[in-house]
């Protein structure tokens, strides 16, 4: 039997959580935590979350024969990376020199020491921990019912780097702006918590839930050729 | 911008909040789930559990509250109390917890610090520290700052980060049930020590003394019992204040 909605378990972090979160959100879907290639195949909607580092990250999703599963959800069905889930999906994470899945073009960067500061010369620390104010470059479907500048929940010390402008959906500053969501097709993946962000990340994850990704979607329409 | 975080602190025993809260039309002042919805209602950015159940036979008590919060509430949860082994921190993730508080357990086995943060992340473990003024310079002391270690607190905090703790509890024995603020000196200095973020704890009476956590001690976050426990201030109340003077909080 296959399920509504499967979040990807590859041994990093705490996927109770995220799975609390959509069942809050979706009470009569079927969600399943799972490392079963069959069953993320079969889902109808794939969340990629995810915690810790890159380079065990990488090695846990091939040692549980992952990678062609999620590459094929990716492309095909409605999926949502979080933290860790979004980093991967690019080419290369500075985190441990790190080939990652290369879904999308782009690569995953530290916040460099020597920038981190506010304006007032205090130090900032990283990782990047707490609540920001998160800002929507394009519409999209997820981000219906959350208001501009927003805040989400933070816990990251490396930032993605699209190398394809037109995939971000969302940057938030520490102090520079970076990006902290991204849109291409199907998939829509956060730097964020969604799961821990209170009303605003129960209502991404409900948009989520309920998102068909097709031809009305405005963020394709906007993201061009990533969506062809 | 990034705001800094108010957290509301439980004490937890025998599956019951110890100290009671004020929220009008509270039916059960000790059942931690309603506090925390409360809390939660209230804005508070995270929520910390401390678990101070002396027997063993009763500590499981605590991953039946996390889980029954962390179905009800959306923001991070910390949970301590306890914590001697990486099955232990296993446990509390896998009941819904965020992030794992460790104290005793970090200053009499490091390594535990260590083999946590390989195995979760640096993001879901919190060391605590229990500082207190000795001579000229500060000492860790653990047992609720009855048992004096020789360390000095500046280093251990940088020995902690090091090991992989993705954040610093620090709570200062000198002021803690004062209520006559931070020591801010401490706070300062540890903040200026480390990369990764400082919760200052310790001697909260006032909201000008939040606010002075921040602005003076460098605190990333402050938390904070009695004076919310108590009715004295609400959550949103403490936040309306510190953005008054120039802090940046979530609303």
């Amino acid at each position: 039997m296959s399920v509504d909605i499967a979040v990807i378990d590859y041994g990093m972090g705490n996927l109770r959580s995220v799975s609390k979160a959509i069942e809050h959100v979706a009470p009569s879907a079927s969600v399943a935590v799972t490392s079963d290639p069959a069953v993320i195949a079969a889902a109808a909607r794939v969340v990629f979350p995810g915690q810790g580092a890159a380079p065990d990250c990488m090695r846990e999703i091939d040692a549980r024969g992952l990678r062609q599963v999620i590459v094929d959800a990716a492309r095909s069905k409605p999926f949502l990376g979080i933290c860790m889930g979004m980093q991967v999906l690019f080419d290369h994470s500075e985190e441990g020199d790190t080939a990652c899945l290369g879904i999308l073009p782009g690569t995953v960067q530290r916040f460099p020491h020597e920038a981190m500061h506010d304006a007032a010369g205090n130090k900032l620390k990283v990782p990047h921990m707490g609540w920001n104010n998160v800002h929507q470059a394009m519409p999209h479907p997820l981000w219906v019912g959350i208001e501009e500048g927003e805040r989400f929940y933070f816990v990251h010390s490396y930032f993605v780097q699209p190398t394809t402008p037109e995939v971000i959906a969302g940057f938030s500053h520490y102090p520079f702006p970076f990006t902290c969501a991204v849109a291409s097709g199907n998939i829509f993946a956060v730097q964020f918590h969604p799961e821990k962000s209170q009303n605003a990340g129960l209502t991404l994850l409900g948009n989520f839930v309920t998102w068909n990704p097709g031809e009305h979607d405005s963020a394709c329409d906007m993201s061009g050729a990533a969506c062809a | 911008m990034l705001a800094k975080r108010i957290i509301p602190c439980l004490d937890v025993t025998n599956g019951r909040v110890v100290k009671g809260v004020n929220f009008v039309e509270l039916k059960d002042a000790g059942d931690p789930v309603e506090i925390a919805r409360r809390y939660n209602e209230a804005g508070a950015d995270e929520l910390t559990f401390l678990d101070i159940t002396a027997s063993s036979d009763n500590r499981d008590l605590i991953l039946h509250i996390v889980e029954a919060v962390a179905s009800e509430v959306f923001i991070p949860l910390t949970v301590g109390g306890g914590v001697r082994a990486v099955g232990d921190v296993q446990r509390l993730l896998n009941a819904g917890a965020d992030k794992v508080s460790i104290n005793t357990s970090a200053v009499t086995n490091p390594q535990l610090v260590k083999d946590a943060a390989d195995r979760y992340g640096s993001q879901c473990i919190v060391v605590a520290i229990d500082a207190k003024r000795v001579g000229d310079h500060w000492e860790v002391f653990t047992h609720g700052g009855r048992k004096a270690t020789g360390l000095d607190a500046i280093e251990w905090a940088k020995k902690m980060e090091s090991l992989g703790a993705g954040e610093l509890l620090l709570t200062s024995m000198d002021r803690d049930g004062t209520k006559s603020g931070f020591d801010l000196a401490l706070t300062r200095a540890i903040s200026d020590a480390v990369d990764i973020p400082i919760i200052a704890s310790g001697g909260v009476g006032t909201l000008q003394h939040l606010v002075d956590g921040v602005k003076e001690g460098r605190a990333d976050a402050v938390l904070a019992a009695s004076i919310f426990h108590f009715g004295e201030y609400g959550v949103d109340e403490a936040k309306r204040y510190m953005k008054q003077h120039g802090i940046e909080v979530r609303l």
